[in-house]
């Protein structure tokens, strides 16, 4: 998957920008193409605020490539939409329904010794 | 050194990963006697240099709402860059939403090149060429397996946002820096590890340039120990900053709120910002703080900061550097810790 | 519209085959189906495969394939729709034959997964999710079950236990049948016991991976007697989807493409859940069992373990799944097992299914799923 590539998803993994419907204000989250709800093509991009609760979580995730095995979970961000997203900054059982977390930047995937690394979002405990 | 502008800093951040490594696993796995610091921070699996610059700047920003798109520059100053060509600091400006109208470089200063990045900073808006510029020092420190240094890496460090002196927190009285040629550290290029040169990195490096700017900017100044409130040194254990304070003159109160290493080890390039970071967390208006760092090669800046009262307002708005330090998760086992270092990888 | 029915079967074994290539278990399935069917000249091959490019460096199937199993003059094609790909092209090969435009065609699905480790096919189930969405955040296709099953339990409040009915009745259904990749039986204590794989899925929760190939003959209703004595009729053929990414759909928990895609062939068919005498869903992990369940209106929301716990699945029971050892147990080899489903059923409406024989049966219906509840592609069978 290649540097092209990462380099469209920039905004996508850095600042959750996804985007919102201008005619029927719907939001989504990773952007899309064309409103799935009211089928307009005028979609401008929204920024996320990062903070949202967990909605399902699981663990185990591919080996090779990845920066860390760890949990993965569903999280229902308060702007009302969905996103599946690695947790970090927490043991697996100290995970639950309804956790309060925000979003944090760190190293997705490594492609090998020589190759890119991919930063993007991930979720966490709240830190006050 | 004087700005054209007056400038101070109006904001910072800082991370300190959670992961804390007892340097007594490495006394039994290397058959060594006990170090000078008990537990060392050390980042996660997912971390690294760039990750911890984007949440100590984004907390930077967060603490004062500033938009991104004002900063004209983002200088990350560390000698852990995951990348040996291509800047850190173009991933955290793109990730805190500063691009495209912006400066971006990476610093290299062995443990001071944080606060070449602050100077630098403070030049940028001080010239009247931006309104706002970012300097970060931070690291994940890097050893060799069973040497010295192993004992005190650790990982962390802060992010300083300058601006006028009429928004800061902490205005810059006057600035410095002291440089020589002194190799008393370094790593060659393609090498993981550093070479070190044992003692010779306290009296001829660190003693020598730290107390030389620090005495030099306090005669420039024409203050002494007893003018300032705080001190923060760059501190690869708890014995070299305590030592440099009392021969400065300071008091061990004065210093104790900027003395880090103690907790978490040596944060290298972040070393003496997060310990800058700390002291503002618990600073008052009208507090006078000598900041001086020290970076292996040899040199070293020297700051004198006042705080103003616009450092009330900021209190409590984002973790301060203690959330960080007393969040924790062990790491007791050799393995694992080389494996979060990144000494050892699946194969 | 002309009706189509099958009127050949062929099927390998399911298992790990280390001296057959992909090709090879391709052409051994055709010529199988062929063969039954006692016919030498088919108008097409529809190649139904998921893997091919990763798994064996080799795409264009339809035109591959064809030639290695000698067939010239016939119109070729790859049909992939993730795990539904062995369904999907039989659904191709439906719409030809009904549309006109074919005669007689045969419908192959193949997949050999074994030639690489685990993580390798790991990845590429995964290119079945969406990119930028899941696979990207490192998610494997367990993954994304799993989340399903975690959320699952949670809301119905049921345990993880409850889904044990679903695989000692599969296991207990491979038995018998010579094709499964797994014989043996699984008792309730070993479900409970089994290995984690992701969260709160278990080994015991996931189908194997595996090689095989199943081929279908399918020709105009009204000259299948030419063929065989004992056609079995398509009277439902349907295709739906669903939001690709779970993140995005509006309720998690409910199978929308199975819904879709069941009701059409209920409709198509002039059927409902309850004139349904067996059923082959794509029991890949045990949740997708449940969901479907559901979705296809055999049990209400959140009470599809229940049919499990009554006794309600087994052969002898009102619905019985799975009856030749299912995903499962017979196994999953992912772009073959669409075919697989279609041949168990047409087996069972025939009196063919041996030890595993379903009394009295004469209306069956297979689901394959893509993805995690991607795209469904649904049949009903008749005689």
């Amino acid at each position: 998957m290649h540097i092209p590539q990462y380099h469209r998803l920039k905004k996508q993994l850095y600042r959750l920008e996804g985007n919102v419907c201008r005619e029927c204000s719907h939001k989504f989250f990773p952007a899309r193409i064309v409103c799935p709800d009211c089928k307009s093509r005028q979609l401008e991009p929204f920024q996320f605020s990062g903070r949202g609760e967990i909605y399902s979580f699981t663990r185990g995730t591919l080996k090779s490539h990845y920066a860390q095995e760890g949990p993965i979970a569903l999280i229902k961000l308060e702007e009302g939409v969905t996103i599946l997203s690695q947790l970090t900054d927490v043991d697996y059982d100290q995970i639950s329904f309804g956790m309060k977390v925000e979003m944090v930047i760190r190293k997705i995937r490594e492609y090998g010794p020589n190759g890119l690394l991919i930063y993007g979002h991930k979720f966490r405990p709240i830190l006050n | 050194m004087k700005q054209q502008i007056p400038v101070g800093i109006i904001s910072y951040g800082c991370y300190i990963p959670r992961y804390r490594f007892k340097t007594s696993v490495l006394s039994e796995v290397w058959g060594e006697s006990l170090g000078p610091i008990p537990e060392l921070s050390i980042p996660g699996p997912d971390e690294d240099t760039i990750t911890m610059a984007i949440e100590a700047s984004s907390m930077a920003l967060r603490k004062i709402g500033l938009d991104p798109k004002k900063i004209r520059a983002v200088w990350v100053g560390t000698e852990s860059k995951p990348y040996a060509v291509k800047p850190s600091s173009t991933i955290v400006a793109e990730a805190i939403g500063a691009t495209p109208d912006v400066s971006a470089a990476d610093f290299e200063f062995a443990c001071k090149a944080g606060t070449e990045a602050m100077q630098t900073a403070a030049a940028f808006v001080g010239s009247g060429m931006a309104e706002y510029a970012l300097a970060i020092g931070m690291d994940t420190a890097q050893s060799k397996p069973g040497d010295t240094l192993e004992f005190t890496a650790g990982a962390g460090g802060a992010a300083f946002i300058f601006g006028k002196k009429e928004e800061s927190i902490a205005w810059l009285e006057e600035s410095y820096s002291y440089v020589t040629d002194t190799p008393d550290f370094f790593r060659r290029a393609n090498l993981p590890f550093p070479e070190h040169g044992g003692r010779f990195t306290g009296e001829p490096a660190y003693f020598t340039h730290l107390l030389s700017a620090a005495r030099k900017i306090m005669e420039i100044t024409g203050l002494s120990a007893k003018d300032f409130d705080y001190a923060v040194f760059h501190q690869p254990n708890p014995k070299f900053p305590s030592l440099a304070g009392k021969m400065l003159g300071f008091k061990p109160e004065q210093i104790e709120p900027g003395l880090l290493s103690p907790y978490i080890g040596n944060t290298y390039a972040g070393s003496s910002l997060i310990g800058m970071a700390a002291t503002l967390d618990v600073a008052k208006p009208g507090q006078r703080i000598l900041m001086v760092s020290f970076g292996s090669g040899a040199g070293s800046d020297a700051f004198v900061f006042t705080v103003t009262d616009k450092i009330e307002a900021l209190k409590g708005k984002t973790p301060p550097v203690k959330s960080y330090l007393n969040r924790r998760k062990e790491v007791n086992d050799y393995g694992l810790y080389a494996i979060f270092q990144k000494k050892i990888k699946r194969g | 519209m002309r009706e189509v029915a099958i009127v050949g079967i062929g099927q390998t074994p399911v298992r790990e085959h280390w001296d057959r290539s992909l090709k090879q278990l391709a052409v051994d399935s055709i010529l199988s189906a062929m063969a039954d069917a006692k016919v030498e000249k088919v108008d097409a091959l529809y190649v139904g495969n998921m893997l091919s490019y990763e798994l064996a460096g080799q795409e264009n199937l339809g035109a591959v394939i064809a030639d290695q199993a000698g067939l010239y003059d016939i119109e070729v094609s790859k049909i992939e729709a993730a795990c539904a790909s062995g369904a999907a092209a039989l659904r191709a090969g439906i719409i030809a034959v009904a549309g006109g435009a074919q005669e007689v065609v045969v419908c192959c699905g193949v997949e050999k997964m074994t030639d690489f480790l685990t993580d390798t096919v790991s990845q590429g189930l995964a290119t079945a999710a969406d990119w930028e969405a899941e696979t990207l955040h490192g998610v494997t296709f367990c993954g994304l079950n799993a989340l399903l099953m975690q959320r699952y339990m949670y809301e119905y409040k049921v345990k993880h236990e409850d889904f044990a009915g679903f695989v000692v009745n599969a296991h207990q259904n491979g038995i018998s049948n010579e094709m499964a990749m797994y014989r043996n039986p699984i008792t309730f204590e070993q479900y409970n016991k089994a290995v984690e794989v992701t969260a709160p899925i278990t080994l015991l929760d996931s189908c194997p991976i595996c090689d095989g190939s199943a081929s279908v003959v399918i020709c105009p209703l009204e000259r299948a007697k030419e063929f065989t004595d004992k056609p079995v009729k398509i009277t439902g053929s349907s295709c739906a989807y669903e939001r690709v990414a779970v993140a995005a759909r509006k309720d998690i928990l409910f199978f929308e493409g199975v819904y879709k895609s069941a009701q059409k062939a209920y409709q198509q068919a002039g059927r409902g859940p309850k004139d349904i005498n067996i059923f082959e869903p794509h029991d890949a992990f045990t949740i997708i069992t449940a969901l479907s369940l559901e979705a296809c209106g055999f049990a209400e929301k959140g009470k599809a373990v229940n049919l499990a716990r009554e006794g309600k699945i087994s052969l002898g029971g009102e619905l019985p799944i799975t009856t030749m050892g299912g995903l499962k147990s017979r196994g999953h080899p992912v772009g073959g097992t669409g075919i697989y489903q279609v041949i168990e059923v047409v087996q069972q409406l025939k009196g063919q299914a041996g030890k595993n024989q379903v009394k009295d049966c004469s209306v069956g219906m297979t689901q394959s799923i893509g993805g995690a509840g991607t795209v469904v592609v649904t049949h009903i069978l008749e005689v």
